[in-house]
């Protein structure tokens, strides 16, 4: 495929008369790791939701390997995000009554993989991540550096060509955060993965290839990928 | 810091002589290291040689001379360069990136391009230090930690200079 995995072109996008969106343009390129960064209420999680079908822009565009995201039925919007991408979010992202290994299988199961089949690929994802030893413990039992590594084995297991991350060390101190990072940027790489980063945090934003900064609802660095 | 850019900085918003240089660097700058005299008109000589200033007027009085200083087209083009270019990121850049935000105030140009390209050249170097992190073994990992907890410290200080760019306008403006 020709031109950039993603694209927003001039988002924009309202909460009541909240402006979280005025024009967000940005390009990411297939197994690109970019970062937005900005303020808090600048629009960066706003713009990773609109990138990624979780929300419908006002306006503006969004694509995904040259379709438009925005334009898709809500079952569409479903059915892309459960194919194509995964998500690490701050916390509260696993289901509290599945173990581990449930969780990180879930996508798979979901796309129809029979359990024994899924929960074989989970185990080897959660070794890859250094946290096999807890695939029969609940969520409720992880302390929150485990707990991400559970929610990254879970986003990357189906092979997405998009991963979202917002803000997925903002509740881990900086040994887990860094842990948690390098394990991403890493399984990302060797996957051909991209990345969209959503961080208030320098150091975890040093991880990706480049970053995109946001100001009231916009991008202030250039679109373009380079 | 360079004084000499702090100095046409200052000019910039109209001719002076060398004592109201002083006292107005000691005032926004110095951090309670005020500037000796001699270093201030070292500085202007220099300026002057460089054709960055001119001697605007001269009034005779009982004393010396008392020179009065503006900057040239000259001295604006080098100001406005200083001002654009990001600093080496290294930790403790707090006195250089003040003056550079104020000066760009002061003189009505817009703080937020200086901010953002300083920002750029922190991340750039941020992500050359996390990219040796990979490689290295521990104990270079924990050099690069140190660089890197410094550069993202004045980071977090630009950004938040950046949310208190008006509030810092008008009160240089007072």
């Amino acid at each position: 495929m020709n031109g950039p995995l993603l694209i927003g072109r001039d988002v924009r996008r309202s909460f009541g008369s909240t402006v979280a969106l005025d024009g967000a343009s940005v390009e990411i390129d297939a197994g690109e790791i970019v970062a937005i960064m900005g303020p808090s209420g600048s629009g960066k999680s706003t713009l990773l939701h609109c990138l990624a079908g979780i929300l419908r822009p006002d306006g503006g565009e969004a694509h995904y390997r040259g379709k438009r995201v925005d334009l898709l039925s809500e079952s569409e919007r479903s059915r892309l995000r459960r194919d194509e991408f995964g998500f690490v979010f701050q916390f509260g992202q696993l289901v509290p009554e599945l173990s581990a290994l449930e969780n990180v299988s879930l996508p798979l199961r979901l796309g129809g993989m029979r359990r024994r089949d899924a929960e074989g690929w989970a185990y080897e994802w959660l070794e890859r991540l250094e946290v096999a030893a807890l695939a029969a413990k609940q969520p409720g039992e992880l302390s929150g550096g485990e707990g991400q590594r559970v929610a990254v084995a879970r986003a990357l297991i189906g092979g997405p060509r998009v991963v979202f991350a917002d803000e997925p060390t903002g509740a881990l101190d900086s040994l887990n955060g860094e842990r948690v990072m390098t394990l991403l940027v890493d399984a990302a790489h060797s996957g051909g993965t991209s990345v969209v980063l959503v961080t208030h945090e320098p150091r975890v934003a040093a991880y990706a290839d480049r970053e995109v900064v946001m100001r009231d609802g916009r991008v202030v660095t250039p679109v373009l990928a380079s | 810091m360079a004084v000499s850019h702090a100095l046409l900085g200052l000019l910039e918003a109209g001719p002076r002589h060398g004592y109201e240089l002083k006292r107005e660097y000691d005032e926004r700058f110095a951090g309670g290291r005020p500037l000796a005299f001699g270093q201030v008109y070292a500085t202007l000589a220099r300026l002057l040689r460089n054709g960055l200033v001119e001697v605007d007027a001269v009034e005779a009085g009982a004393g010396p001379e008392r020179k009065r200083y503006a900057i040239t087209d000259l001295g604006v083009t080098d100001l406005d360069k200083w001002l654009g270019r990001p600093e080496p990121p290294e930790p403790h850049l707090q006195t250089v990136l003040f003056a550079k935000v104020a000066l760009a105030l002061l003189s009505g140009r817009p703080a937020t391009a200086f901010l953002d390209v300083q920002r750029a050249a922190h991340l750039r170097r941020m992500r050359e230090l996390t990219a040796l992190k990979a490689k290295g073994d521990l104990a270079a990992k924990l050099v690069a930690d140190y660089a890197l907890f410094h550069l993202e410290a004045d980071l977090r200080w630009l950004e938040l200079t950046a949310a208190r760019l008006e509030e810092l306008a008008a009160e240089l403006s007072r």
